[in-house]
């Protein structure tokens, strides 16, 4: 039999124990199946979905950041290569023009040299002939200046 | 002469009165199956609508039922582990809900406006026949637990980390169910009775802090009846090595 007392009592009592019990754990197991069917398992799936769907975009985010690291990284070398190249060609436009400017310069101080040469070989041809005609004109003055005197006489 | 009226009001509570239903030569505890029927279908009515209307964005009720998946969840996996806790979590879950509903149920229903003929109606965990179910079958479980996952290697855990352990380990498959059972039980009665009395001698404002003491109480016995249920199941299918 089920049922059976604690303490004596054979009416009542805070202690009787009988079907209750067995009656009562049925319930509960039934109850188990009923709140897995109804409760644990649909909301169970909606929010294991939910949270695969999280961890699946947050995975989907860090590899496209990670992209965006990679090409901004690859970005970045060919920016540094790209400024190199650029100060390679800008320092040899400049040796270039400085060599021009110094060419050019060289060619109009050898021109300016020759000119001037030229020139002061000139003065000193005209000064020479200048000289030449002077003590001509100088040894003329003196004939003349000796003859008179000796006319005079 | 106070004491006689003492004592008469504290037959006016029927402490140990309960209503008979005769069902062939079996008898039942009626008052445990009323209330308990009146709750847990609340329960599942709560939990009907709630789960009517799934959502991905959950609003409403949904988002509390996600909320007490998600506790009864943590409860479940930190207790019994990540490798089997899912087949346990709705068991501890139903539990939990049980006694948590029961109790609650209990304090915050005025139930002895309704008059039954013998007995009042109150928490089914107040009743020792619940709280003795309740505790048999996380008995069974921890055992059904453990066999399920190791065989018999299950009873190496008697035996673990020396062989003196065995007549403890022996003992306390029976005080964990009697100290699950005696626990819920003298928890929620008492705070019947503490109520009830308080209620008799001083009916107004007194009580209330009891009352919200009672509330908490009663919450507070459900999470460890659940998470002491869990415990065992999760000591049962622990590998030691």
């Amino acid at each position: 039999m089920l049922a059976f007392n604690f303490f004596g009592a054979t009416e009542g009592g805070l202690f009787d124990i009988n079907a209750t019990l067995p009656l009562m754990a049925i319930q509960v197991v039934a109850l188990t199946y009923i709140l897995n069917s109804l409760f644990f398992k649909p909301v169970g799936n909606v929010v294991e979905k939910r949270e695969k769907f999280v961890s699946n975009n947050i995975f989907e985010a860090k590899n496209k950041l990670s992209e965006v690291k990679k090409l901004e990284a690859d970005l970045l070398t060919q920016l540094q290569s790209a400024r190199t190249e650029a100060q390679r060609i800008v320092s040899e436009a400049e040796d270039e023009s400085d060599k021009l400017y110094k060419e050019a310069l060289e060619l109009a101080n050898n021109e300016a040299n020759a000119s001037k040469e030229k020139a002061r070989l000139e003065i000193e041809s005209q000064t020479s002939a200048a000289r030449d005609q002077l003590s001509k004109q100088a040894d003329d003055l003196s004939e003349l200046i000796v003859n008179r005197l000796i006319l005079e006489k | 002469m106070f004491l006689n009226s003492l004592l008469t009001n504290f037959a006016a509570l029927e402490v140990g009165q309960h209503l008979y239903w005769q069902i062939g030569n079996i008898r039942l505890h009626g008052q445990v199956f009323l209330t308990s029927w009146i709750l847990l279908g609340a329960l599942l009515v709560f939990i009907s609508l709630g789960t009517k209307k799934m959502e991905n964005d959950p609003k409403g009720l949904q988002n509390l039922l996600e909320f007490l998946w998600d506790y009864i969840r943590d409860l479940a996996r930190t207790q019994i582990g990540e490798k089997v806790y899912r087949d346990w979590m709705p068991f501890i879950g139903t539990l939990f809900l049980f006694v948590f509903v029961s109790n609650w149920g209990g304090a915050l229903i005025p139930w002895r406006l309704i008059k039954l003929p013998s007995g009042e109606l109150g928490a089914p965990t107040a009743d020792i026949n619940t709280t003795i179910a309740l505790a048999l079958l996380v008995s069974l479980s921890y055992f059904y637990a453990g066999l399920s996952n190791k065989g018999w290697r299950y009873f190496e855990y008697y035996v673990h980390p020396t062989p003196i352990m065995l007549p403890f380990k022996i003992l306390e498959d029976f005080t964990k169910p009697l100290s699950l059972s005696f626990r819920l039980f003298g928890n929620i009665l008492a705070d019947e009775l503490v109520v009830g009395v308080l209620v008799f001698l001083v009916p107004l404002i007194l009580p209330i802090p009891v009352m919200f003491l009672g509330l908490f109480t009663s919450a507070i016995q459900a999470l460890i009846f659940a998470t002491l249920a869990a415990y065992y199941i999760g000591e049962a299918v622990e590998e030691h090595h």
